[in-house]
């Protein structure tokens, strides 16, 4: 996994709550068996219309979106399955962050999981987030993970909680599967005693 | 222990690490997988050098793009090549790595929240994982059950463990007698419509009262699938005499004195008395209407009553706007009343709605008469063992009869993705669990109703209230 420090992207808006995982990438891109290469279908019903050609309005279809980094989207953002494809999808379309009042629980997970910072912020806070991310023009924010800031194009910063373990495990690139088996005594423990009963 | 809750003790039986930032491990009992969200989690293990370590836990069934017409010929045989492929992966994944698969040719092959149930793979007080958000399901059985990623599928294969932090606890009390129309579904799209999509975010939903201890295996299915709907990470439900009725003698269920020994703990997972919970509602089940949702949120829910939101009345800039696009996506006009809305399709399945009582409910509406003309409507049971029991009580043919398809198991049109979809603008009332943009096929429209409901609008080709039919 990429590790994540500071850095500076360009910030897109999309002004709707409840994006759900269908949205983000819909199913018959599901069929894949592999991780990489779904950046092409991210959003792509909102994309594309069925015919293949771009909706010129869409977002990230205009000039100044294209090379997007961060997204700033509504209230309950990644609702619906826990498909990981929706955070491969942003991933591979170059997205490393996003910033909504509220996030689903499953999808945040995924976030982490795969380089993705995902910021839940104040209503108040998203909202000025969201205007500069409609100037367009390549308009970027940069984002410090280490001070847990954004700083707005005007100079403001804006605070933001992380959670310290996955905050150092964003930074540093680890992989979850190796810091668990760091603790395989315990598990093994725990198994062996789990193992006896009945039911298990 | 006092003052605990059911999901209290069920995560504090499976804690095999607590850091003091709040980040536990939590063992993982019974691990189910199907062919979409699990090829790259192999392939993630293949490329660390990484071994399932404890194969007997996971159960592996093709579900979400298996065919549900012409299978005589087997895997080799389905005509969508990805499809096949991903199947085919499944499988040879799980030979490689020693893993129980249920193939498409077998009986018990189903969607896998329909399966794991019948096996005996799910009970109470075991901790779940599937990748794939309605395993909330299995809380019917008073298990910990819930959705992961593809990630966590891999980190589940390589440590029987899972890195979690805790949920705060949230008791849904179901009161009242629910009359016979109102069933199972229609309280789980009450509860949605009352708290909203987000409003379980963080919680764990426990459902209590007596409306809940009167549903069937079924229903409390029906009902914990739907908790993630509700944005809840798992729904539970204490286990009950029913629940042990319905394992006893299941393949994997325990035998003998094991069965007793497993019994008498089962009867330990209930919620104190005196359990504290983060929040509670209570819904009253002896009042509610039938329901339908008009929009393309599982919160946009109206009573079959009612008439479609008027987009000019909200206050709030984004619930209107929400609302506006909704209703222009699903092509309805404020204030239409919900029963002239006409249909195109119907669809009864999905591990919400696709089980023996679901069929039954249905069969019992339509039988003797006609699907609507304008109507296509379909049945698409829950597992080959679902299909079977239909069969032998005669319900295919009812269903055959009054002009509906008879397919194979799998979830089929509830996600659209193999060949089961929506054309763009056709409208379906649906048992499934999502009405989002698109989930039934580009450009569809989906209501989300009950088996009986479903089954009505078939006949009459549009909604109609069931009270009246
Ligand atoms: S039936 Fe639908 S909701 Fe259930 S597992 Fe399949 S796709 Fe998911």
């Amino acid at each position: 996994m990429e590790k994540f420090t500071t850095f500076e992207g360009i910030v897109a808006p999309l002004d709707m709550i409840n994006v759900d995982t269908d949205m983000i990438v819909p199913k018959q891109f599901l069929k894949t068996i592999k991780r990489s290469g779904l950046g092409a279908n991210v959003f792509d019903e909102m994309r594309f219309r069925p015919d293949g050609s771009e909706i010129e309005d869409f977002v990230l279809n205009q000039a100044d979106y294209r090379q997007s980094q961060i997204l700033v989207a509504g209230d309950n953002f990644g609702c619906g399955s826990s498909r990981e494809h929706a955070p491969w999808a942003l991933l591979d379309f170059g997205f490393r962050c996003v910033i909504a009042p509220s996030f689903a629980d499953i999808f945040f997970n995924n976030c982490f999981k795969n380089g993705i910072l995902p910021i839940a912020l104040p209503q108040a806070e998203v909202d000025k987030l969201m205007s500069d991310a409609k100037q367009g023009n390549g308009t970027v924010l940069s984002i410090n993970l280490e001070a847990q800031t954004i700083t707005r194009p005007n100079g403001e910063t804006i605070a933001f909680d992380v959670d310290p373990f996955r905050k150092n495990c964003l930074i540093e690139g680890l992989d979850d599967i190796g810091l668990t088996l760091k603790k395989s005594e315990k598990i093994d423990a725990f198994e062996a005693e789990r193992n006896q009963l009945a039911w298990c | 222990m006092s003052h605990t809750t059911l999901y209290d003790k069920i995560w504090q039986a499976h804690l095999v690490d607590e850091q003091d930032d709040g980040n536990c491990l939590l063992y993982i009992d019974r691990h189910l997988i199907h062919e979409v969200t699990s090829p790259q989690a192999f392939e993630g293990l293949r490329m660390s050098g990484r071994q399932v370590r404890v194969p007997s836990k996971t159960l592996a069934v093709a579900d979400h793009n298996i065919p549900t017409t012409n299978r005589a010929g087997g895997v080799e045989a389905i005509e969508d090549e990805q499809s096949r492929i991903q199947i085919e992966t499944l499988e040879k994944n799980c030979a490689e790595f020693g893993i129980d698969h249920i193939g498409m040719m077998d009986l018990r092959q189903g969607i896998v929240h329909v399966t794991g149930p019948e096996e005996g793979f799910t009970m109470p007080g075991l901790t779940i994982v599937c990748g794939d958000s309605h395993t909330s399901t299995h809380g019917a059985f008073g298990a910990l059950a819930h959705g992961i990623g593809t990630s966590e599928v891999e980190h589940v294969l390589a440590t029987q463990t899972l890195a979690q932090r805790k949920a705060k606890n949230f008791r849904v009390n179901v009161v009242g007698d629910a009359p016979d129309y109102i069933t199972a579904k229609d309280i789980a799209l009450a509860v949605i419509g009352e708290i909203g999509t987000a409003g379980g975010t963080g919680y764990v939903l426990e459902y209590a009262g007596p409306a809940i201890e009167a549903l069937t295996m079924e229903g409390r299915m029906t009902l914990c699938n739907m908790s993630i709907e509700a944005g809840a990470r798992a729904g539970l439900i204490a286990p009950d005499e029913k629940t042990f009725e319905y394992l006893k003698d299941r393949p994997r269920a325990p035998k003998g004195a094991d069965w007793d020994a497993a019994v008498a703990y089962w009867q330990t997972l209930r919620s104190d008395p005196d359990a504290v919970f983060d929040r509670e509602i209570t819904i009253d089940a002896a009042n509610l209407p039938p329901l339908v949702t008009w929009g393309t949120s599982p919160q946009d829910v109206i009573s079959i009553n009612g008439r479609v939101p008027d987009p000019a009345t909200i206050d709030n800039e984004a619930r209107r706007k929400a609302t506006e696009r909704a209703l222009a996506y699903m092509g309805l006009e404020a204030n239409m009343p919900v029963q002239s809305i006409e249909i195109d399709r119907v669809f009864i399945g999905s591990c919400t709605n696709s089980r023996i009582e679901d069929l039954r409910a249905a069969a019992k509406v339509i039988e003797g008469k006609k699907v609507a003309d304008r109507v296509n409507a379909m049945v698409v049971p829950g597992s080959g063992l679902v299909k079977k029991q239909a069969e032998e009580e005669g319900l295919d043919k009812v269903f055959l009869d009054a002009g509906f398809e008879w397919r194979d198991p799998g979830c089929s049109m509830c996600l659209a993705m193999n060949a089961d979809k929506l054309s763009p603008q056709e409208r379906c009332a649906s048992t499934s669990n999502r009405n989002f943009e698109g989930r039934q096929g580009r450009e569809g429209r989906t209501h989300l109703v009950s088996p009986a409901m479903a089954a009505a609008a078939a006949i009459r080709g549009h909604f109609v209230d069931i009270r009246d039919f």
